[in-house]
């Protein structure tokens, strides 16, 4: 390594121990003010608004940008699609949601998140006491992963890991009243043998079966918003079919919002009614799942759409979208897509194009469809 | 020579599980239970199937890296299982094999032109003068540049990986690659890049796939020729057009109306399988499928299918179209 380079990794992992060292500083502080973090919601409709978050994680090579100025809501009773390549910080948006992003390295650095509680209150989940947290993270929000071989505990029964989450968050109820419910809810996500299941292991079910569980989990206190991470991406298409059939019964039982991130669009567009797709950590393109899939403004979900095979929809070659994802480390100012993208003109070399409403909540990202840049092309 | 590359006859493959010590209860899993089909010379055929359904293994025992139960594969005018080493060896550059993840792949201490040019050298494909220039033309036919050639794996994203790895499978000049899910690691639009790419290699090379995957979309888009596996069986084997769209099995059905279409206006009958896949090792007796069909028979439970030709290759093992059944 050359003495410069060793010069330029001192200086930043200097940098980065004066930054990590503030946001910390800032969580680690007791008796935190409630007017610090009671804020007002934009709409009462909705159950989550995301506002210009931004999480960094501080690397020794550099600062990546995981989730850089997200905006965006989720209504009541409705399914949000986050959708986008593998690096392009959708769950890291959505454990920022959680307040589970692993630190010190990782930090959330600025926006808000509205959420308004069970009692009542409009809070900043970004910055509210992490005991405040811990009796929502589970209770009014909750979260199905995305490996359900590995999300169990292998050394406690199933019964012993739903009861602890409905104990944990509802104190006034008997062991009696626990254990009935925790077989009302294996019931209710269609696994026949309640009982028995109930006792047995991790191991002794299939990946289909485990998945269940971790949803019958996930219902345990009536969560208002559930948060799916890829629910489908470890399963097979039949047990796939059966998860989600199962999702979408539950969601209008139950009334609560689904956060939904995956990379599969055949899954997306199932199951969202609203659809957010993202690209190295910025938001590209908004809107209804109709207007992304039978609209598609940005070229990237243009590209994305038609690099699918799809079944039953004959082409002699798939469409590909040349190049790959940019290194998340020193991004530039410019459009992120602009290298890989085939209608770039000369705006594109310009600032980062803002979000432009096309009217009706469909949001577009690219210099494309700005009415000023147009002029110029 | 004939037209078919690889001929594949009741092909078993059954793994032991031992209970500990005792010899006693022995008993095993039938990955593979009697699989036969063939494949001509420049033509692709696609393997689907749900995991554990030995999709794998097939790809697998046909290359000799498992040895078989019982049964035949005679690829090239060979018998594979009746190699001795030597003939074994001498046959292996014929056939190659792409694997699933790139990342566990490629050996980490070794730089991309020797992981793609070991074996070159090995099986001297191209005289010791030209070697490096013949290193250098297959990585440009596989989308790499010739300034990777001195690096490491780990400077590579998982697409330019997955082109390492068919660098080095092309580098020998094989008839046939087995390709085992060179897709599914990868992102949609890199997944799109290597689908291109592996079409377009085999028409420069007139190579001949094995393309085993659990996605349907994109084996139909690739495959000219479909088999689709079920507990080691393959259950429905026809071309593409046969299983897409006049697909008989009631596996096939409820596997094609399972993948979901990214269309939001688009509403489908689907037809939903009960519960999961059994257990290898404790197969259903009679058609292994009778536990989750939704046109289940009595004789399903008891008789396993036969395995059919119902016109132009189209072959099925279902009780529903068997002559007997009309009978009744």
């Amino acid at each position: 390594m050359s003495k410069e380079s060793r010069e330029k990794l001192k200086q930043i992992s200097k940098e980065n121990k004066k930054a990590v060292n503030h946001y910390e500083k800032i969580k680690k502080r007791k008796n935190i003010d409630p007017s610090e973090y009671i804020v007002s919601m934009k709409d009462t409709n909705n159950v989550i608004e995301f506002d210009n978050l931004k999480t960094y994680f501080y690397t020794d090579i550099g600062i990546v940008k995981a989730v850089n100025g997200v905006s965006f809501d989720i209504p009541k009773g409705k399914t949000v699609a986050l959708v986008g390549e593998s690096g392009c910080g959708k769950s890291v948006t959505n454990l920022t949601l959680m307040r589970l992003v692993q630190g010190p390295s990782g930090q959330i650095v600025g926006g808000e998140i509205r959420y308004k509680t069970e009692s009542g209150e409009i809070v900043d989940l970004t910055k509210i006491p992490m005991s405040y947290m811990e009796k929502i993270r589970g209770n009014e929000i909750s979260m199905i992963f995305q490996e359900p071989m590995t999300s169990l505990n292998p050394v406690f029964t199933i019964g012993q890991q739903i009861s602890e989450t409905i104990e944990l968050h509802n104190k006034d109820m008997s062991k009696n009243q626990i254990k009935d419910r925790t077989v009302e809810l294996l019931t209710i996500v269609g696994i026949s043998r309640a009982d028995e299941i109930y006792k047995s292991y991790p191991h002794q079910l299939s990946g289909g079966m485990r998945q269940r569980v971790m949803i019958a989990m996930s219902l345990s206190c009536n969560p208002k918003l559930i948060i799916a991470d890829e629910p489908t991406t470890a399963l097979d298409v039949t047990i796939q079919a059966q998860i989600l059939d199962l999702m979408r019964d539950l969601k209008n039982q139950i009334n609560a919002s689904i956060l939904l991130i995956t990379h599969d669009l055949g899954v997306v567009a199932e199951m969202a009614d609203y659809v957010v797709v993202m690209y190295a950590g910025k938001i590209v393109e908004q809107g209804t799942a109709m207007d992304i899939y039978n609209n598609p403004k940005h070229p990237y979900t243009i590209g994305l759409l038609k690099s699918k095979p799809v079944v039953n929809k004959h082409t002699e070659r798939l469409y590909s979208i040349s190049g790959q994802v940019p290194n998340p480390v020193n991004m530039p100012n410019y459009c992120y897509f602009k290298s890989r993208c085939e209608k770039s003109f000369d705006k594109c070399s310009g600032d980062y194009p803002s979000l432009n409403d096309l009217g009706d909540g469909h949001k577009v990202s690219c210099w494309l469809y700005d009415k000023d840049a147009k002029g110029e092309r | 020579m004939s037209s078919e590359i690889l001929q594949v006859k009741n092909l078993v493959k059954y793994f032991p599980i031992g209970t500990g010590m005792s010899k006693k209860n022995k008993s095993v899993v039938k990955s593979v239970d009697g699989v036969s089909f063939s494949i001509n010379r420049g033509e692709i055929m696609g393997l689907v199937g749900e995991s554990g359904c030995g999709k794998t293994t097939v790809g697998r025992t046909i290359l000799r890296l498992h040895d078989a139960t019982d049964g035949e594969v005679i690829f090239d005018g060979k018998d594979i299982f009746k190699l001795n080493k030597s003939q074994l060896r001498k046959t292996r550059p014929d056939m190659q094999l792409i694997f699933q993840d790139p990342y566990s792949s490629l050996s980490p201490r070794i730089p991309v032109g020797d992981i793609i040019g070991e074996a070159v050298l090995e099986h001297k494909i191209v005289p010791k003068s030209e070697y490096k220039d013949y290193i250098i033309k297959i990585m440009k036919d596989c989308g790499l540049q010739e300034y990777h050639i001195s690096r490491y794996p780990h400077e590579f994203s998982g697409g330019q990986r997955q082109r390492i790895c068919i660098a080095r499978a092309i580098a020998l000049k094989p008839k046939l690659i087995v390709a085992d899910e060179p897709v599914s690691a990868l992102d949609v639009s890199i997944q799109a890049q290597i689908i291109n790419l592996l079409k377009d290699l085999q028409k420069e090379y007139s190579l001949t796939y094995l393309f085993i995957s659990h996605d349907l979309s994109v084996v139909e888009h690739i495959s000219d020729k479909v088999g689709v596996m079920y507990l080691g069986n393959i259950v429905e084997m026809g071309s593409k057009y046969d299983i897409f769209k006049n697909c008989m099995h009631p596996y096939t059905k409820a596997l094609l109306s399972s993948v979901p279409i990214p269309d939001p206006s688009y509403k489908c009958d689907r037809i939903l399988l009960k519960g999961d896949i059994p257990s290898a090792s404790n197969p259903p007796l009679g058609c292994k499928f009778n536990t989750r069909c939704p046109s289940v028979m009595d004789i399903c439970k008891k008789v396993s299918p036969e395995y059919k030709d119902y016109g132009n290759g189209h072959m099925v093992s279902c009780h529903l179209y068997t002559n007997s059944k009309y009978e009744k």
